[in-house]
């Protein structure tokens, strides 16, 4: 018997993209300049996984979102008058710091300490959500090591479908040559790192958001303090990627031609 | 620069994110709006901005792509923004301040697309204002997208053109008609209603209409608002579109009503008196209870342009020379035409514009959401005690004015041996607190909707004109030029500048009103970072203001004619144009100080603050210098310019006495330093880290 879901979304804000980033060395380390002023959006790839997630929790009723961010309270309170308007969730805060200069094995030890410390969450239950990267710290693995801490070994990345076929997941990623890799997996839980998805991003809602604001506020209140220290990380240099920009229009040219010309630029610019 | 100050005070981070505004307008602690302005943000910088972006805007047509745009404010909970909880709403409470929000973010891509959104609420406001409970209930309901509303939800329009309040224009053709078609003993009166409209919102689609019609059947007494809908027998002919060269993302048609509707569509019901239907409400009275808060959000949508217009221009200014030959890393590449004084000194003007508009415009929405409850209670108080009908409640509310600026003098004194056993009592009394709110609210009104589109429309000229030859193309980011004649539209609909003007010259002439601007300048002259931000400056000019029009009150012409008197336009337009300045300008320090007080407590606001807090101020001291010096020159020319005589029984002599010289000779003294302040804010603009492009499109 399906009693839905339990469906936890790991992400927080980074920068609106269209911001200017420009790093400089701050007290703790790097940082981004001005980054506590600047506006921010729930991380772009995190946000596919919540529209998934409750895309997934509409089909069947039963099952239940937590959204799990760590970032500054404040800062998180303002994410959540859009973000909280998109879907039903429920928010679990953690009041640290977002930015991108922090080590994704501390960042995944607190994400599951978190999950994990929900109260009504059935482990048994459980999809660990969340982007397959991130537009802050883009390790590529902070879901991986979260979900291993947890114990969850059925683990899917670059995941852009998810659908139930009785009970089972039918899980399309991401592989090389734009090909998918097509899973079957008997169920929960299991870890899902979402790629883009297939879904637009919901309107904003004010009436889901004023229904979701009642749990919000509360678990903004009690978001616990946490550091995410890591002593041994240290920064040599950090720089905004350079922007590249050589256009040319050339109509029917072949697709290998095409490729090969790419992996001689990549060649060039490494 | 050659002040050292600007080298040395705390510099603008970043352009002011949505908590030093929410802190700024008084949204900080309120959800529902704050949600109100994603959800309204993301309509605007997205499907409102890619069809202005796609040309949309270059015919008159109601076409499908913009005919999206009402599903799109539908989705986004814009249109329930209007409605109470229990009809489908989000917000509960008095919602002035969430639809000037919502006009705000709208208009700041597009007026039209605010228009479109706003013009069903200006149709559903004589009902929500003056309507029964059976007609707010049944239209409210039918507007509000939900499952109940399985067709959609029904969109309406509001057709007047017809005499307004304080003009008496008369537009013969076009007023419309009421007589009484049928009506049999014991039934309702069956009406018959014709109307011509002109310049009508929502009309493409619209399926009701409310409007204003006289009676033209000894029947039938005065004039009153009408609901017509479109499944009515008769003629519903929503007429050709409006050739507009602005707004073109709102509807705008001619229409042509003849109509048989039953009696119980007049708006608020009515009475049979000696065999006549009476209307319980007049179209003026309700027209007048609906443009009163509906004026407020035309002046978000001229504010909002100005604000728009900072980040487009910063961007064209440091971007101006590169791609030729100027290197990276030297001035004219990092800082283009920023490297010259003009070009950030008018830019801080147009910005200071936009932050004194807002500010007006945001406490005067938050007036009107202090103002309806108490206008709620004043109605229910006046009828408890039998006093019905605008005039009767008119003469009881006069004779309580000397009660109500007893209150006001006491809470000037409170703490300093006032009665406070009296104080109290005057506070408790709902009718004190109505007068008190009224008179304020009968000057802000027409104050924001006058000065925010009218001068508005001047400085988007000049923001227009600091995009140079990129300023008159179709591609000019943030839109530019169309903001610019839509601005001109917005000081036109709702009642043209004159009309504002004409009210202000009566209202702002109430007693009430001017021991409350008296109480102002005592605040300004005693704030404790008043010098930083202009505050003595501005009370100066406010003193000045004030003996001003009292001195043209009690003087009369060469022809022996008062000078400020009611047709004497003359005399008393300068002198609300010059009360504008002063009521923007002071809004806006109180905001500033609002963010001063409140700043250091909100963790994101704090980290840029004293940079944040410096700019502002410097903005502030800007404004107040510009609207001191409009005030001076407009004060001089009318205290000198008419050489007028004393009116009899009057303190003032035939020539203006030295009082007026000191008070223009402090108000030239207190502006010192505020051309520092444009320096440093100057400065600002040159360093503020802006996003790498515009977040809609363009």
């Amino acid at each position: 018997m399906n009693q839905g879901f339990h469906i936890a979304v790991c992400g927080s804000l980074v920068p609106d993209p269209l911001q200017t980033l420009e790093p400089i060395a701050g007290p703790q380390g790097p940082a981004l300049k001005n980054e506590m002023m600047l506006p921010a959006v729930l991380d772009p790839w995190a946000s596919h996984a919540l529209y998934e997630a409750a895309h997934l929790a509409r089909q069947d009723g039963e099952s239940r979102i937590w959204l799990v961010s760590i970032g500054p309270r404040a800062r998180l309170q303002q994410l959540m008058m859009s973000i909280a308007q998109k879907a039903v969730f429920e928010l679990v805060a953690c009041d640290g710091p977002a930015g991108g200069f922090t080590d994704a094995a501390e960042v995944a030890r607190v994400l599951a300490d978190t999950v994990a410390a929900i109260p009504e969450l059935d482990p048994q239950r459980l999809l660990l959500f969340g982007g397959c990267a991130s537009a802050s710290r883009d390790a590529g693995a902070t879901l991986q090591m979260t979900g291993e801490r947890l114990g969850i070994t059925e683990q899917f990345l670059n995941v852009d479908e998810l659908t139930v076929q009785e009970g089972v997941l039918r899980i399309k990623e991401r592989i090389e040559g734009g090909r998918y890799l097509v899973s079957a997996c008997d169920g929960p839980p299991a870890v899902v790192g979402w790629a883009t998805g297939m879904l637009p991003e919901p309107p904003n809602n004010p009436q889901i958001g004023m229904q979701n604001m009642r749990s919000i506020m509360p678990a903004l209140q009690r978001a616990k303090s946490v550091t995410l220290e890591a002593p041994e990380l240290t920064f040599e240099s950090v720089t905004v990627p350079q922007q590249r920009r050589d256009t040319r229009i050339v109509k029917d040219t072949p697709t290998d031609e095409i490729a090969a010309e790419l992996v001689q630029w990549l060649r060039e610019d490494s | 620069m050659t002040n050292s100050d600007s080298q040395t005070a705390p510099v603008l981070q970043t352009l002011p994110g949505d908590e030093v505004r929410q802190i700024m307008w008084r949204f900080a602690e309120r959800f529902d709006l704050q949600m109100a302005v994603q959800s309204a943000r993301g309509v605007a910088r997205g499907p409102v901005a890619r069809l202005v972006a796609a040309g949309e805007r270059n015919n008159h047509e109601w076409t499908e792509a913009k005919n999206e745009l009402l599903a799109a404010f539908d989705a986004a909970g814009l249109t329930a923004a209007f409605m109470e909880p229990e009809l489908g709403g989000f917000i509960a409470g008095p919602k002035n301040l969430a639809v000037a929000l919502i006009a705000f973010e709208l208009g700041w891509v597009d007026g039209g697309a605010a228009t479109c959104s706003l013009a069903g609420n200006l149709a559903l406001s004589p009902i929500h204002e003056r309507g029964t409970d059976e007609q707010r209930t049944a239209y409210m309901s039918r507007c509000v997208p939900s499952p109940a509303n399985s067709d959609g939800p029904q969109r309406g329009a509001f057709c007047l053109t017809e005499p307004l309040p304080y003009v008496g224009v008369d537009t013969g053709v076009l007023g419309g008609k009421i007589r009484v078609a049928a009506w049999e003993d014991g039934q309702e009166p069956v009406l018959q209603v014709e109307k011509r409209g002109r310049f009508i919102t929502n009309m493409d689609f619209a399926s009701f209409v409310v409007a204003a019609v006289d009676a033209d059947d000894d029947r039938i007494k005065g004039s009153c608002m009408v609901i017509l809908e479109e499944t009515d027998p008769g003629t519903y002919d929503r007429g050709a579109p409006t050739q507009k060269l602005v707004h073109q993302l709102s509807s705008t048609c001619d229409p042509v009503f003849n109509l048989e509707v039953p009696a119980n569509r007049i708006v608020g019901g009515y009475d049979i008196v000696d065999g006549v239907i009476v209307p319980r409400f007049s179209h003026g009275q309700v027209i007048e209870a609906v443009f009163q808060r509906t004026r407020v959000t035309v002046g978000a949508m001229s504010a909002a342009k100005l604000l728009s217009a900072v980040e487009p221009i910063i961007r064209y200014q440091r971007t101006r020379f590169r791609g030729g030959d100027s290197t990276p890393g030297t001035p004219r590449h990092d800082l283009g035409l920023q490297m010259k004084e003009d070009s950030l000194q008018r830019l801080v003007d147009v910005w200071a514009t936009g932050e004194a508009a807002a500010s007006l415009v945001f406490a005067a929405a938050r007036l009107f959401d202090r103002y309806d409850p108490l206008e709620e209670q004043k109605n229910q108080t006046l009828t408890a005690q039998g006093i019905r009908g605008a005039r009767a409640q008119f003469r009881t509310l006069r004779k309580m004015q000397t009660r109500a600026l007893e209150y006001l003098e006491l809470i000037e004194s409170a703490g300093h041996g006032a009665d406070d056993e009296r104080l109290s009592a005057l506070e408790g009394d709902p009718l004190i607190q109505f007068l008190v709110q009224d008179s304020l609210a009968q000057v802000l009104c027409p104050a924001c909707k006058l000065w925010n589109t009218g001068y508005g429309a001047n400085m988007m000229r000049e923001a227009v004109s600091l995009m140079g030859g990129y300023g008159v193309t179709e591609d000019c980011p943030g839109f530019l030029p169309q903001k610019w004649v839509d601005a001109q539209l917005e000081a036109t609909y709702e009642g043209p500048e004159a009309v504002q003007r004409r009210q202000l010259s009566i209202t702002m002439t109430n007693a009430l009103f001017l021991a409350q601007f008296r109480g102002w300048i005592r605040e300004l002259s005693a704030m404790p970072n008043g010098p930083a931000m202009g505050a003595g400056t501005l009370a100066a000019a406010m003193e000045l203001w004030d003996w001003s029009l009292q001195y043209l009150q009690g003087t009369l012409d060469a022809d022996g004619h008062k000078l400020y008197r009611d047709q004497r336009h003359g005399v008393t337009f300068p002198m609300t144009d010059a009360l504008c300045w002063l009521l923007a300008s002071h809004q806006m320090v109180l905001d500033v100080t609002e963010l001063s007080n409140k700043g250091e407590q909100h963790p994101v606001v704090a980290s840029g603050l004293p940079g944040t807090l410096q700019f502002m101020r410097d903005l502030c001291h800007v404004q107040a210098a510009r609207a001191a010096g409009e005030v001076g020159r407009i004060c001089a020319e009318l205290v000198y310019g008419y050489e007028g005589q004393a009116a009899e029984g009057s303190r003032y002599g035939a020539t203006p006495d030295e009082s007026f010289d000191r008070l223009r000779l402090h108000l030239d003294r207190s502006l010192a330093g505020s051309r520092l302040a444009k320096d440093r804010a100057a400065t600002a603009l040159s360093r503020v880290m802006i996003p790498e492009a515009l977040d809609y499109p363009a």
